[in-house]
């Protein structure tokens, strides 16, 4: 259990000042201050999780320089994660580095610090400075508006890994709103498949040796701002990104010695986002929309769908959630956009939770493009044993893809894993 | 002689019992229902906000258990059309550490609720329709858990009878009618103490008219934050299933009150940074 040693008395003194942003900061920078003086005992905890997992390829691989031999990949992961908190928890230092390793992919053996940072929180504003996860957005088929943070790609297919991004983020709470204003130095290159690694696409990429719209290339600062409020049965978000891309474009390059690699190139993006849900009785109606410039001519993209909820069926503990969702994404009015495989589909998922004590719960969708029918099912299990541990299934398959979509890089790469997760 | 003088004893407790709360006396046996529901909540009011660290521990029929723990930070609204505020953070079990659940309720609309998940730092906004569903897979629904707004509730006072450990205390047993469609219930049995208005326990009827839960409430604590006032929080809650024998106790930590906690605190955007 946690265990405080907080002396209560600095902690009330904090809370109850209305202090300004500015005021802390010089508190910060000018510790010997009186006024400024703080307990510096606090709270110390670790916990993290550590996995073993196995993917199984039911394929060969379909493209040239990928390795025939992976079928069964195993691979494994460790994150912890530290936790100092002073001030009654209005401080806080998180570290919270990740470590893959895996059997077949080099570049899937990676590490990353998705957290380490300084967390300050005061009356009605916040502080966040260092490394962090932002999380923006509404839908499940696809994280339309979420851009804070660049895409572990490596990890999965789903794009809901993401790298830690450095940053400055000062919010505002108000009446009308929360406001947020991100500062972020540093980018982040998305990760990519090694070349004769599955899940990689036709062509191997050379993400090593990127380039840039910026100058600066990838010490650009980026800048972004977002208000979002809740009222009523009303959730809202609007946002705008200044920065360079999240999506690179992958211009072909002839090698020195025969064949075509592909380099990422990152653009100078501006992109103005909108994210929306109501909620009503056992619905959620949901909105994601964007209109992005900076790949060439301007295009816009939306996700719409809804979640409804079925509690206790039958009159059993269970709940079935049925999902649906439109994709639109209008990037090829912009043919020199990054590729999507979401430019027009369908998806439909069913949610099963079972209640119970291990937290049973299975997701099945598809996701199916309305013009050519190319198809990505997906199954996950998971389930609890015991305290401290959780069993994961999760199977990806590809049918009937049409050669000219994006899904057709992973048309021969079905695959299941196996993951056995302990918590800590 | 011994006999007399307990008898006395006894009329002397139920007489000031009587005498302290005029309310329970008159009219029908619904006007004295919903006139003791109000006295608890006078009792009751003023607390301001509260912190509270929650062992729960589950029990199945063949008496294996699991152990959730948790924290509960409340914030009273005193507005007519508004209810409390509550944000729950779990501890345990490990996989589902940090998870927090934001409730706003509301008095005559459904409430508003949001679950942080900290996997993906996502905030996501939630139906509030499902109350009586198993709360994190315990025998408690998440309408067990939350506070009594007196206005959610239709009342009938049945009877007066002894109550409490060894029978020591006098109880009013009312009946309660959730009003809110949401519920699983068709009527709670509720056994108050006359002296303190202090619920001893509830009983739980499906939708059915079937008993299908028993929640005994003990080691109750007075508190006396700043106001003078005293505060009775119950710290052991054992919930009883009647149907399949399984078992959930919730063993509530010392309560901290007025901590400083606003509404600040409790806004969807502050879940994020949540511990």
């Amino acid at each position: 259990m946690r265990v405080n040693l907080q002396a209560p008395v600095s902690a009330t003194d904090w809370r109850g000042r209305r202090s300004a942003p500015w005021r802390y900061a010089l508190c910060m920078a000018l510790p010997l201050l009186q006024a400024c003086s703080t307990t510096p005992t606090g709270e110390w905890n670790l916990s993290g999780e550590i996995a073993a997992e196995m993917r199984y390829f039911a394929h060969t691989p379909r493209f040239a320089g990928q390795d025939d031999n992976i079928e069964f990949s195993p691979s494994g992961f460790v994150q912890p994660e530290i936790v100092y908190e002073w001030n009654d928890g209005d401080d806080r230092i998180t570290l919270k580095p990740y470590f893959r390793w895996d059997a077949d992919d080099d570049n899937r053996t990676h590490g990353d610090l998705r957290e380490a940072n300084w967390l300050h929180i005061g009356a009605d504003w916040d502080l966040v400075v260092g490394i962090d996860r932002v999380f923006w957005g509404v839908t499940e088929a696809r994280h339309l508006v979420d851009i804070i943070n660049q895409v572990d790609q490596v990890e999965d297919i789903d794009e809901e890994d993401r790298l830690g991004q450095p940053m400055i983020n000062l919010r505002l709470q108000r009446d009308i709103g929360t406001f947020s204003f991100f500062v972020l130095p540093g980018f982040r290159k998305r990760t990519f498949p090694d070349a004769s690694a599955r899940l990689r696409g036709a062509l191997a990429i050379d993400d090593d040796d990127p380039s840039y719209d910026s100058g600066a290339d990838e010490r650009h600062v980026d800048l972004a701002g977002r208000w979002a409020h809740s009222f009523g049965n009303w959730d809202l978000g609007l946002a705008h990104f200044h920065g360079t891309s999240r999506e690179p474009r992958l211009l072909p390059r002839a090698e020195p010695g025969g064949g075509v690699i592909l380099r990422p190139h990152y653009d100078q993006i501006d992109q103005t986002s909108l994210d929306a849900q109501f909620t009503h009785d056992a619905w959620l109606l949901k909105l994601e929309a964007l209109t992005r410039s900076g790949h060439g001519d301007r295009f816009a993209a939306a996700v719409a769908g809804f979640e409804y909820t079925f509690f206790q069926v039958m009159e059993t503990d269970a709940d079935i959630g049925l999902l649906g969702e439109y994709l639109y994404d209008g990037r090829e009015d912009a043919p020199t956009a990054p590729p999507t495989i979401f430019d027009d589909d369908v998806f439909v998922g069913t949610r099963l939770t079972l209640n119970d004590t291990q937290d049973t719960a299975l997701l099945l969708g598809l996701v199916v493009d309305v013009n050519n029918q190319s198809t990505m099912k997906f199954v996950e299990l998971e389930r609890r044993l015991g305290d401290d541990w959780t069993f994961e299934l999760e199977a990806r398959l590809f049918n009937d893809v049409d050669d000219n979509d994006a899904l057709n890089n992973f048309r021969d790469d079905d695959f299941v894993t196996l993951r056995s997760t302990r918590h800590f | 002689m011994t006999i007399s003088r307990h008898a006395l004893l006894g009329t002397a407790l139920a007489l000031s019992a009587v005498a302290a709360m005029p309310a329970a006396r008159a009219g029908t046996a619904e006007d004295r229902g919903l006139a003791i529901a109000e006295e608890m909540a006078r009792r009751d009011a003023g607390w301001g906000d509260s912190t509270v660290a929650v062992t729960m521990i589950l029990g199945n029929r063949e008496g294996e258990t699991s152990t959730r723990a948790l924290r509960i930070r409340s914030l009273e609204v005193v507005d007519a059309d508004r209810g409390d505020k509550s944000l729950i953070v779990f501890d345990r079990p490990r996989d589902v550490g940090g998870t927090a659940l934001l409730s706003h309720t509301h008095i005559h609309d459904a409430d508003d609720q949001w679950l942080y998940l900290p996997a993906l730092k996502r905030v996501k906004r939630v139906s509030s329709k499902n109350k009586s569903g198993p709360f994190v897979g315990s025998e408690f629904a998440f309408e067990d858990l939350l506070a009594h707004e007196v206005v959610k509730y239709g009342y009938k006072w049945l009877r007066d009878e002894s109550c409490g450990e060894g029978a020591r205390l006098r109880c009013f047993v009312v009946e309660r009618y959730p009003k809110y469609e949401e519920s699983g219930y068709t009527r709670h049995v509720v056994w108050i103490d006359v002296e303190e208005y202090r619920p001893l326990r509830i009983d739980y009827f499906d939708r059915k008219g079937a008993r299908l839960k028993t929640m005994t409430l003990t080691d109750y604590r007075a508190y006396a934050p700043e106001n003078a006032k005293t505060y009775w929080r119950a710290h052991l809650w054992d919930m009883e299933n009647h149907q399949t024998g399984k078992t959930t106790r919730l063993a509530f930590g010392a309560y901290d009150f007025r901590t400083g906690l606003n509404d600040r605190a409790f806004t969807s955007s502050r879940l994020t940074r949540v511990r």
